[in-house]
């Protein structure tokens, strides 16, 4: 283990790489070494998390199921194709508008195994949490969880709770992981986008990350933003019905739209065109962004997902999508292209284009 | 959205660029003060869409910037202080100081925290009577009646474990160092629309006559910006160097009278020296001595700072028009948002965050030719 199996920009005999990746590579010549310590950006989803991921997980970890670093791995047992999902969840606060942290770890999960295709069948529950937490915001948390998986239709078959001593938690962390079963005939991973292929998205950006920025910071607006948390699994699957050939699914979490095609395009070795004004934000969304200088393409959604598909499904695609509670501002975003692989590029409402780079870490509001 | 959308209407713009086109004869240097028009120029991609004759320079006002090291360096210092509770608005925490940055002295144990006006920090310190609240009060013209603001709520309310790290810098004195520097090209400004808002524009004619250079006071979005650069096109067209305002929605001449009292209150005109590219005189402001006691420079008394530059960057040559970031034999190599060697890398509103996020290596030379 170890070197061999690290990065395939690091074999010699690979193909050589193209100015995108070779320019992302320059940047970062001795990884990790300039932090001593684990920064808020190692968990930002940026390229400090890769970073973190690709240098000091993988070279301990590594195997080829990990390597392929998506949101789940489908491995088989017994003839059965199995995606298998882990992830974590410390949001603050608990209990947000459009949310709590238990719908939260319920859909994440499930939508990180629906992303490969599967139909997300069990999962587990890990609970740590901090002396002296209400058991009745406890309870909230486990019915919200309950819910959450009668909804997506999953059941929680295993947990665990652990207590830690008072100041060495922040109230309530929650692990889920889980298990679904992949369709037969049905490939889904990035490295399948093609060039012709059509980009969409199941609907506005931003909203759970400005949902929970907006409390977090006590920032109010004209109408509460809430979380666009939600399990995704039917809509997967009405997707699939509708074409099984689609080539990638992908739930842009943390690091926004703009990490999620990034990664894709770096996957295939693909360009990716949108276009700014088919992206859909909600207007509220939009102002809060603005205020606080973000970009709603770097914030964090719960409850949507990137399809690329061959364009001549697009448009059956996007009914399916539409027709779906959470999906009701869905739109076709862009393509894929073949030209400047490994970048993400969006044509403005001016008619100019520019670059979609991939966030370093956390997003920083702007001083003014 | 009202005032949003309506400023970035694609067709609009395409007709602003059109006329711009029309009016122009020859070639001309124009620069935007203010980092945030920089943002929105490369966001929005409005130099790809003006005449070859028009060059954008792109000015020294990104605050982030400008913060000398040597404050960077003493907050670092007093942010890794145990008793300390260090503020900041979010883009300072990436700035690199002369070994670390405020995110490492987080990660190392300082207790670091982004807020959103100035007015959080002094709530921070009233709640936590037994900490030192230190805000890191930096910026233009813009954030200084905030930041006036807090350090005068703490004076009246007593909170006297709050204090300040100042090193506000003023755009009048900057754009007179740019003109009077040597082989300066610029021929006409485009002033921060944000900065005006709070001080109005009275002031400027004597900088037009002096200099015969226009100043358009100018918006930040996309038709905002098309159309100061069209105003000031045609006073450079037709030999003129007025004052000219091109966003009267938000500016008014005299500016806000209450920012600007709150401001004459608090702070006294100093020396400042800029990153990158030295002291100018009369360029900062710092507290007055009536509110010495809130001054985190007298309470904490940080010596031996020795700030240690990086040898490679050239922020400075950028952040004075000198040169395009991509003209950096750094960019995107050594100095990227992700090792940033100079504070223009770090801010959104740097130049060179702005040309490397906006995937600016990509038409290296393009259009370098323009206009020379």
């Amino acid at each position: 283990m170890g070197s061999t199996n690290r990065q395939p920009t690091d074999s010699p005999d690979g193909d050589p790489a193209p100015t995108a990746v070779e320019f992302t590579g320059l940047s970062c010549p001795v990884p990790l070494q300039d932090y001593p310590h684990v920064i808020m950006g190692h968990g930002g989803g940026g390229k400090l998390s890769s970073e973190l991921v690709e240098h000091l997980f993988l070279p301990a970890l590594g195997n080829d199921s990990l390597a392929a670093l998506g949101d789940s791995t489908v491995v088989d047992v017994g003839g059965a194709r199995l995606a298998v999902s882990t992830d974590s969840y410390v949001v603050q606060p608990l209990f947000f508008p459009g949310g709590s942290i238990g719908d939260l770890a319920v859909n994440g999960t499930v939508n990180d195994i629906a992303m490969s295709g599967a139909r997300p069948l069990y999962l587990t529950a890990g609970f740590i949490v901090e002396e002296g937490f209400p058991i009745a915001d406890l309870q909230r948390i486990a019915a919200d969880m309950g819910a959450a998986a009668r909804a997506a239709g999953v059941a929680i078959i295993a947990g665990d709770t652990k207590v830690v001593e008072k100041g060495h938690g922040d109230g309530c962390y929650v692990n889920t992981a889980g298990v679904g079963l992949v369709p037969p005939g049905v490939d889904i991973a990035p490295r399948r986008a093609t060039a012709g292929d059509a980009v969409l998205l199941s609907g506005t950006l931003g909203d759970h990350g400005m949902a929970i920025m907006s409390v977090r910071e006590g920032l109010e607006f004209e109408a509460v933003i809430r979380s666009d948390s939600a399990p995704l699994a039917d809509m997967v699957a009405g997707l699939l019905a509708a074409c099984p050939d689609v080539h990638v699914l992908r739930d842009p979490t943390r690091g926004g739209l703009a990490a999620t095609l990034h990664e894709i395009a770096t996957a295939a070795q693909v360009g990716i065109a949108i276009e700014d004004q088919r992206v859909p934000v909600d207007p509220t969304v939009q102002s809060a962004c603005e205020i606080l200088g973000l970009d709603p393409l770097h914030v964090a959604n719960e409850g949507k997902l990137v399809c690329i598909a061959p364009q001549q499904h697009a448009a059956a695609l996007l009914a399916v999508m539409q027709a779906h509670p959470a999906g009701a501002s869905a739109a076709i975003i862009g393509q894929v292209v073949a030209e400047h692989p490994g970048m993400v590029v969006a044509k403005t409402a001016l008619g100019t284009s520019r670059v979609i780079t991939i966030p370093v870490g956390e997003q920083l509001p702007r001083i003014c | 959205m009202k005032h949003l959308t309506e400023y970035r209407d694609g067709q609009k713009a395409r007709r602003l660029a059109d006329e711009i086109a029309r009016i122009v004869t020859r070639p001309w240097a124009i620069m935007e003060v203010c980092g945030g028009q920089t943002h929105s120029i490369i966001r929005n991609g409005i130099d790809q869409i003006l005449p070859d004759e028009i060059e954008m320079i792109h000015g020294p006002g990104c605050p982030v910037c400008v913060t000398p090291l040597e404050v960077i360096d003493k907050a670092l210092a007093i942010a890794a202080r145990p008793e300390v509770i260090f503020c900041s608005f979010g883009d300072m925490l990436r700035v690199p100081g002369s070994t670390d940055d405020l995110f490492k002295v987080k990660g190392a144990g300082g207790d670091v925290r982004v807020v959103y006006s100035p007015l959080d920090a002094v709530n921070i310190a009233r709640d936590n009577p037994d900490r030192e609240v230190v805000f890191l009060a930096i910026g233009f013209e813009t954030t200084a009646p905030a930041n006036a603001m807090a350090v005068k709520l703490a004076k009246e309310q007593r909170i006297s474990n709050f204090s300040a790290l100042v090193s506000h810098v003023l755009v009048p004195p900057a754009i007179e160092a740019i003109m009077n520097a040597p082989g300066n090209r610029v021929g006409a400004f485009l002033a921060a629309g944000h900065v005006c808002c709070v001080t109005g524009y009275a002031d400027s004619p004597p900088l037009c006559e002096r200099y015969g250079v226009p100043i358009v006071v100018t918006g930040f979005e996309p038709l905002d910006l098309l159309e100061g650069i069209r105003r000031t096109v045609l006073q450079l067209e037709r030999g003129e160097a007025r004052v000219e305002n091109a966003y009267p929605r938000v500016v008014a001449e005299q500016g806000n009278p209450a920012a600007r009292a709150v401001i004459d209150e608090v702070f006294e005109v100093t020396d400042r020296a800029w990153r990158g590219i030295g002291v100018i005189p009369h360029s900062g402001w710092k507290l007055r001595d009536a509110y010495r006691d809130f001054d985190a420079e007298a309470k904490f008394a940080v010596s031996e700072i020795r700030t240690c530059e990086s040898s490679l960057c050239r922020a400075g040559e950028v952040l004075k028009g000198a040169i395009k970031p991509n003209e950096c034999e750094a960019f995107g190599k050594e100095c990227t948002p992700r090792t940033p060697l100079g504070a223009t890398m770090v801010s959104s509103e740097g130049a060179c965050a702005a040309y490397y996020n906006y995937g600016r290596f990509v038409q290296l030379g393009e259009r370098q030719t323009a206009g020379s």
